[in-house]
């Protein structure tokens, strides 16, 4: 038994470890300040590096935070508070039903929503989609950590004479704001890594752009372009730019598991 | 003690979805006095604090008929505010559940910081915290984590707390059930002290803590009130013999 239970251990860390292994041995010959800070550089030439993909990666999940933090942690309250109305039902059914959707068709209804009737590729699209990637996720883990929050603390509260929307948000939301912050920061890892609804939204862009109508480069489909090209040196860049990417979403990831900790150890 | 009580119930009952909690209870609260209500586990005494300041709606399904007169004026009246009220009549509950993101100065403060009550509030808090006795103790970290204190202050400071926003009527819920003898000590000293200005509610499991701090006693019986009285009374020469078994311990 204990064989067979250290087998599915070995099982499930190898490919882990295979991951990490060929992420960072591929990727670490290329990494560079340079490759941090310049531009592409045209095929041929040596150098560059893809600083517009790391910003413009940045920029659009700060967009779709900007769009989808206040709906996500909103629903995920609502849920928590009055989950057992209609409303609440309706608001959860459509978490799920939202949840279990491709991600390449919340690319492609962006594309129709934002994208065509524009004619415009635009950073703005790419965010839209990833903001809507992030709701269900979020709604649901903010539910969650504001169900952690002891009814005796809520009880505490109304018999103050505070009316429950106050209780809501002065004393129920700061109590769980930790766990609100990790639920954000994977939402977060988890819009940073998405490349499908960015392929044909944001598009990508070889050169630096924060405007928000126009096309932005991401990592992501900076990976995409890259690895699929038919270039010794793109392979390699993708390689690279594929490292990067894991350490953005592995420190926000680790960020969030701190603070769900730093949590634990307090209650 | 004057003569109009300040709550009194009448015909009051509470149900739980289809599951009646109170049945019928006719019980006067007098003012300036410590009312000890007593009884088994779900006879129904928590129920009935909860109804004085109407927390008890607040559970799913939870509903109440009959009247509270607070004042001679009837809680229920669909123009008074639950939230109104609860200002008037606040309430200590059986954990102590002090607000672990605020200070201890912020916790006192909290009635009236957050509702808009103009500060500053140090006099307020110095006062509140003197009158939970618990001032000495902790005037030199006010903006310490509430979470610092141990459980007999969190106690006090969710006392201190609720005599901040100077309520009429001061429930408390089995408030030294969690606590140790010495801690539960200086909570029923201080309810004590409090009597003089506060009307006191208070449920307990403690038959002897009745005994120390109440001057009259309920004891309520499958959601019945079965016999109120001075607590004398009640403990030495109850009218019931059902009151009479439950003090004398043949059961519950």
């Amino acid at each position: 038994m204990t064989a067979l239970c250290g087998l599915a251990v070995l099982a499930a860390i190898v490919p882990l470890v295979s991951v990490l292994w060929l992420v960072v041995s591929n990727g670490a010959k290329g990494l560079s300040l340079d490759f941090f800070t310049q531009l592409p550089v045209p095929v041929g030439e040596s150098g560059g590096g893809i600083g517009n993909a790391i910003v413009g990666t940045l920029y659009m999940v700060a967009l779709a935070c900007v769009m989808g933090l206040p709906l996500g942690i909103g629903a995920g309250v609502f849920l928590a508070e009055r989950g057992d109305t209609r409303l609440g039902g309706v608001i959860r059914f459509t978490a799920e039903v939202l949840a279990g959707v491709p991600s390449i068709i919340v690319g492609i209804v962006a594309y129709g929503l934002l994208v065509a009737p524009f004619k415009h590729y635009s950073a703005l699209a790419g965010a839209a989609a990833l903001a809507f990637l992030m709701l269900p996720g979020l709604a649901r883990a903010t539910e969650e950590m504001v169900r952690l929050v002891p009814n005796g603390l809520r009880e505490g509260s109304l018999a103050l004479g505070l009316p429950a929307w106050k209780t809501t948000l002065r004393v129920i939301i700061p109590t769980a704001r930790n766990g609100i912050l990790t639920a954000v920061l994977l939402g977060v890892a988890r819009a940073a890594g998405e490349t499908a609804p960015l392929l044909f939204t944001s598009l990508g862009n070889p050169y630096w752009n924060f405007r928000p109508d126009q096309p932005t480069a991401s990592l992501t489909v900076q990976i995409f372009t890259y690895a699929t090209g038919p270039y010794e040196d793109w392979h390699q860049k993708a390689w690279t730019a594929a490292l990067v990417l894991l350490m953005l979403v592995g420190a926000t990831s680790l960020t969030a598991r701190f603070l769900t900790r730093n949590r634990r150890a307090r209650a | 003690m004057s003569d109009a009580p300040k709550v009194a119930a009448k015909g009051l009952n509470a149900f739980f979805g289809k599951t009646q909690a109170l049945k019928d209870v006719n019980l006067d609260v007098p003012a300036r006095a410590v009312l000890a209500v007593i009884g088994p586990s779900g006879c129904g005494k928590s129920t009935f604090v909860r109804c004085i300041n109407r927390m008890h709606e607040l559970t799913p399904g939870a509903t109440t008929s009959g009247s509270i007169l607070l004042d001679g004026g009837d809680i229920f009246a669909p123009d008074l505010d639950p939230v109104e009220l609860r200002r008037r009549v606040g309430m200590v509950f059986q954990r102590p559940n002090p607000f672990p993101t605020l200070t201890i100065a912020e916790n006192v403060a909290a009635g009236l910081a957050l509702n808009g009550v103009p500060g500053p509030y140090q006099e307020r808090v110095e006062k509140s915290l003197r009158q939970a006795a618990l001032w000495e103790e902790v005037k030199d970290r006010l903006s310490a984590s509430a979470l610092s204190l141990s459980g007999g202050q969190q106690q006090r400071l969710c006392i201190a707390r609720a005599l901040a926003v100077e309520p009429e009527v001061l429930l408390m819920d089995e408030p030294a059930s969690a606590l140790d003898p010495i801690a539960t000590a200086r909570i029923e000293e201080l309810i004590h002290e409090l009597k003089e200005r506060y009307t006191i509610v208070i449920v307990t499991h403690n038959m002897q803590q009745a005994a120390r701090v109440a001057d009259r006693t309920a004891f309520f019986y499958m959601g019945q009130l079965v016999e109120c009285g001075p607590t004398e009374q009640i403990f030495t020469n109850p009218r019931e013999s059902r009151t009479e078994d439950y003090v004398t311990g043949k059961f519950g």
